[in-house]
């Protein structure tokens, strides 16, 4: 049985092509029906794959055909060079434990792909198109996922701007639940995190921007509550997270304003996101106790820094990885070689053992 | 051979210190079961030698400095087995094992180990009393490592420099409210202790009163600023500290001075 992946991803191909292949929901019995044995789809915003176990060799054409949408966009296609990859047996096993530990993602470490791939697998299994050969693959694959991500720190920290100012509130509230928040000024980046928040259990949500209108607006669409723009120092007093992203050009919070509010929650800390250019913080706010200032530069700085340490993981998620390739295979080659001796067929050589699986 | 206990239990304690620094200097650090596991066997042979020692002299083994460390030692161990996993602060092992391991390290290697030519005999009453105090003690050095992680982390989020061990750390407000128990945990049984001091049927010596009394009013004064919200976070953090290193170093005094007492 030959084992193969033939695909494309966002290191080939832009999304255009992706999304030309990305595959219907027949593709995977349409690769049957081209002569693949079992065969699983994976198609992502990133990638679209086809893993496939086959007994005659499926041609990457043959495999491009099937997964095009529709008749029009095939013919076109042959007429063209496509940025597919193929990968066979030991390459293919290698690729796909480093897709599923996220070693192959845009943003290195992340784990929406390990649920993808789970979803399509799953879907493929509900179809009949994963056969033994996928299925132990694809299991194992999940197994190294998991161990990667729980022996290496290639997940740490999160690497955008919003996620990373949630997971800071987490670290320093805990449960964002009772968490109050104003955002100050009614930017497209403040509700950006807004929502990220309320994702994360955030219910008391309050927005003041200088146009009331804008304000309740934002409001309305957080489901939040409006304050108006000269009540917003009064407030700091009861909220616990502060995001700014007004257009002022001079800083809105200093340590002479904020003095007198802190007096007032001695032992609460404060979080103060401020995403404005030029700064509505005075950055002295940062060296009063309790105070937590992260602008724009800090966020990003933070996100670099996680996104660095899950470089420096690449090198033992891969000995992890590579450690499971050589045991899936040889594991597999072992019932080769006793499947043979039960059915009187000469055993596989070695070298053709790991290209037939 | 109850030494030999002690020496195993500080190398389980040792093991949790190296592994954990390990673990930091790759950058991989994360509180697993390894450091629990050893910081509990650690404590059962810390236990075994307890009770040996209580055998062997008829009574609570609270009779030298000697004894008194491995106490203080075995109530932190202790404290953190109830405290630990009850505020999801596993990673709190990995600061106890260092403090135990200093603790347990040097009343092993000092001379301090000097046993009673005469038989001291048992007063239950005594007893109760050091115990309590020392289990406070315990309690105490919980609030001040619960106060360094919080310094730790609090340092962290400033300087905008968050390392592996970030991560690991709990909340803020969680952290605070770990030693805000803690420290009250401690101040009641602190409290127990000294009241239970003058029903002993012996002569304190002042000295030991006012050390005592000295510790419990920089206790009460910590709490008293927590409770009116007088004092900020941080500064209790440190205060916690402060407390512990000013408790610990009169717990030396009055345990050295009773000591040369009983000798003369």
């Amino acid at each position: 049985m030959n084992l193969f992946c033939v695909g494309l991803s966002h290191h080939t191909a832009n999304v255009e092509t992706r999304e030309r292949f990305a595959g219907g929901a027949r593709a995977e019995s349409t690769l049957r029906e081209a002569g693949c044995a079992e065969a699983l789809v994976l198609a992502t915003c990133n990638r679209v794959e086809v893993y496939g176990a086959s007994e005659k060799r499926v041609s990457t054409d043959e495999i491009a055909h099937c997964l095009l949408q529709n008749r029009e966009l095939s013919d076109r296609g042959h007429s063209e060079t496509l940025p597919f990859y193929r990968y066979e047996a030991e390459k293919c096993v290698q690729h796909l434990f480093r897709v599923a530990s996220g070693l192959d993602s845009m943003v290195v470490g992340e784990t929406e792909i390990l649920g993808q791939t789970k979803k399509a697998y799953q879907s493929a299994r509900t179809s009949g198109a994963v056969g033994p050969c996928l299925h132990r693959l694809f299991q194992r694959a999940f197994r190294v996922a998991k161990q990667v991500r729980t022996h290496t720190e290639i997940t740490r920290g999160s690497v955008s701007v919003g996620s990373v100012a949630v997971d800071l509130a987490q670290k320093i509230f805990g449960e964002l639940g009772n968490c109050s928040v104003l955002i100050l000024g009614a930017g497209e980046t403040s509700e950006r995190t807004a929502r990220v928040l309320i994702s994360r259990g955030v219910t008391d949500l309050r927005v003041s921007n200088r146009s009331t209108d804008r304000a309740q607006e934002l409001a309305q669409r957080v489901s939040g509550q409006a304050v108006r723009f000269d009540q917003w120092p009064q407030q700091c007093c009861e909220i616990d997270i502060l995001i700014t992203s007004t257009s002022s050009e001079a800083p809105l919070l200093t340590p002479a304003n904020l003095g007198p509010v802190l007096a007032h929650r001695i032992d609460r800390p404060l979080f103060i996101i401020d995403i404005a250019v030029p700064r509505d913080v005075d950055p002295a706010v940062n060296e009063m106790e309790g105070v937590y200032l992260y602008d724009i530069d800090a966020l990003r700085s933070v996100a670099e820094q996680s996104l660095a340490v899950r470089r420096q993981q690449i090198a033992s998620a891969e000995a992890i990885i590579a450690e499971h390739v050589a045991d899936f295979l040889e594991k597999i080659s072992r019932e080769l070689s006793r499947a043979s001796r039960i059915t009187g067929h000469p055993p596989v050589a070695d070298s053709s053992r790991a290209t037939q699986l | 051979m109850d030494r030999d206990l002690l020496i195993i239990s500080t190398i389980c304690f040792l093991a949790a210190v190296v592994r954990t620094g390990v673990a930091l200097r790759a950058g991989v650090f994360r509180p697993g079961r390894f450091t629990f596991l050893a910081i509990g066997l650690g404590f059962v042979f810390q236990t075994a030698f307890l009770s040996i020692r209580g055998h062997a002299l008829g009574r609570c083994p609270l009779t030298n400095l000697f004894e008194v460390f491995i106490f203080l030692a075995w109530s932190v161990a202790l404290i953190y087995m109830l405290v630990g996993p009850t505020y999801r602060l596993s990673l709190m092992g990995a600061f106890t094992a260092p403090l135990v391991v200093l603790l347990q390290g040097f009343a092993l290697i000092a001379p301090i180990d000097v046993r009673h030519s005469v038989k001291m005999p048992a007063n239950p009453a005594l007893e109760f009393h050091a115990s309590v105090s020392l289990v406070a003690y315990g309690a105490f050095a919980l609030a001040c490592i619960a106060g360094v992680m919080y310094l730790v982390q609090e340092r962290q989020l400033k300087t905008h420099q968050l390392r592996s061990i970030f991560y690991h750390l709990p909340p803020l407000t969680d952290l605070f409210a770990a030693i805000t128990r803690l420290l009250w945990w401690g101040f009641i049984l602190y409290t127990i202790g000294i009241v239970s001091g003058f029903f002993t049927g012996r002569p304190l010596p002042r000295v030991q009163v006012v050390a005592a009394v000295g510790v419990w009013l920089l206790y009460a004064a910590i709490l008293q600023g927590r409770y009116f919200r007088r004092i900020a976070p941080k500064r209790v953090a440190a205060l916690c500290i402060i407390g512990f290193s000013v408790a610990l170093t009169l717990l030396w005094g009055i345990t050295f001075s009773a000591q040369t007492h009983s000798v003369q």
